[in-house]
C-alpha cells in the first residue's frame, strides 16, 4: 500500500528508564531526541528552557540521545558522559553543561565537567572509558529510528512527532494545543 | 504541483542502470536476491545536519541487519554526488538520474515536472524485484527510517511471494 501517513509516533513510551523533568501527571509531555554536538540542538536548548519556564508544572520534558556519529565525532561520547553523570544523579546538570559548552566536548573536557559537578571523577572516567553506557545510548538511538526521528533535534508532543518549527512560539502553541486536547 | 503517483506495492520494480561513480554503474538487477531500498530525494546538499541521507548513513547497520542494500538517487550528476558523499562521509551509493534527466524517477512515478527534480520517495523492493512498500513524503519533511524498517520487517517475516 502506498501511504501518506500522519506524523510518526513514539514507539518507546516514556517510562522509568527516561530522564524526566516535570510532574508525571503534566498535561503535556515533550520528548526531545538530541545530539550534544548538533548546532541545531544547541539552538533548541534555550528554547526548551524558555518553554519549561513558561509552562511550569503543566509540562513534562524528556531527553533522549540521538548522536549522529558519522557527522559529529564527539556526539556519542558526550551522550555517554551525560548518562554516566546520570548514574551519579547529575544527568540534567551534565546535559546543560554539554549544551552550554558545545564547542568543548573532547574527552578531557568531559572529565573536567564531571569534576565541576562534584561527581566521583574516577568512577566517571572508568565508566566512560569502559563504554558502560554505550548500549543505553544505542537503545535511545534505536527507539528514535523506529519512532521516525528524522534528524536532530526531533520533538514528540504527547507521543506524536512535531514536524513544524520548534521556535518558541510555534512549539509553545503546539504544546498548548496538545494540553487543551487532553482536558 | 501535481500529486505524485508512486508505483504501488505489488508492482514489478522497473529495472534501470545508472552511474554510481564516474567509472561505475549500478543496476537494480545487480541486487536480485536481496531487498533494496530505493531512496529518491530532491537534491544533494540540503543545508541541515541529520538530513535524510545523513540519517540513513547512521542507520545503515540496521538496514544491513535485514541484508538490504540502500541506494540513494537524485537528478544530480555523478561528480556532484561524489563531492556530496565525500563531504558527508556517506557509506552507500548515490545514483545519478541525470541523463535523460529524471528518467528513472518518472518510471517510478515520482518526478516533479516543473521543479525538475524528484519527490522525496521511498521504495522497498524484495529480492524478486517486486515493490513491497512505497511512500512519498511531503517535500520538506525528511521521512525518517521507521517506514523502511517496518517494510523490511514485513519482507523478512513474510518472505517473498512465490
Amino acid at each position: 500500500m502506498t501511504r501518506r501517513d500522519a506524523a510518526a509516533e513514539l514507539t518507546l513510551p516514556v517510562g522509568k528508564r527516561d530522564h524526566i523533568q516535570g510532574p508525571v501527571d503534566a498535561a503535556v509531555t515533550l520528548v526531545e531526541y538530541g545530539d550534544y554536538e548538533c548546532p541545531h540542538c544547541g539552538r533548541a536548548y534555550p528554547i526548551v528552557k524558555a518553554i519549561q519556564q513558561r509552562m511550569g508544572p503543566r509540562l513534562r520534558f524528556v531527553y533522549r540521545n540521538f548522536p549522529l556519529r558519522e557527522s559529529h565525532p564527539h556526539a556519542q561520547q558526550a551522550a555517554e558522559a551525560a548518562e554516566a553523570a546520570g548514574a551519579q544523579g547529575k544527568f540534567w546538570e551534565m546535559h546543560d553543561r554539554l549544551f552550554e559548552r558545545q564547542f568543548a566536548l573532547d574527552g578531557e573536557y568531559l572529565i573536567e565537567y564531571a569534576g565541576d559537578l562534584g561527581l566521583d571523577v574516577a568512577r566517571f572516567r572508568k565508566e566512560l572509558e569502559g563504554g558502560v553506557y554505550e548500549p543505553r545510548v544505542r537503545e535511545d538511538f534505536r527507539s528514535g529510528v523506529t519512532s521516525g526521528v528524522n534528524g536532530t533535534p526531533t520533538f514528540f508532543i504527547n507521543g506524536a512527532r512535531h514536524d513544524d518549527s520548534w521556535d518558541v512560539e510555534p512549539l509553545l502553541s503546539a504544546l498548548e494545543e496538545a494540553a487543551a486536547a487532553r482536558r | 504541483m501535481a500529486d505524485a503517483h508512486p508505483l504501488p506495492a505489488g508492482s514489478q520494480a522497473p529495472d534501470f542502470r545508472l552511474q554510481s561513480a564516474p567509472d561505475q554503474t549500478a543496476s537494480l538487477g545487480d541486487y536480485r536476491g536481496q531487498p533494496v531500498i530505493l531512496a529518491f530525494y530532491p537534491a544533494d546538499w540540503s543545508p541541515v545536519c541529520g538530513d535524510q541521507m545523513a540519517l540513513y548513513n547512521e542507520v545503515l547497520s540496521e538496514f544491513e541487519g535485514y541484508g538490504a542494500k540502500l541506494l540513494g538517487i537524485s537528478v544530480d550528476g555523478v561528480w556532484c554526488h561524489r563531492a556530496f558523499a565525500d563531504g558527508r562521509k556517506l557509506h552507500f551509493p548515490l545514483l545519478a538520474d541525470f541523463e535523460p534527466k529524471g528518467a528513472v524517477a518518472r518510471r517510478y512515478g515520482v518526478y516533479r515536472d516543473g521543479d525538475g527534480f524528484s519527490e522525496r520517495a521511498l521504495f522497498v523492493i524484495d529480492g524478486d524485484g517486486i515493490i513491497r512498500w512505497s511512500y512519498v513524503s511531503p517535500i520538506g519533511v525528511n521521512p525518517g527510517a521507521d517506514g523502511i524498517l517496518r517494510a523490511l520487517d514485513a519482507v523478512a517475516s513474510e518472505g517473498s511471494p512465490a
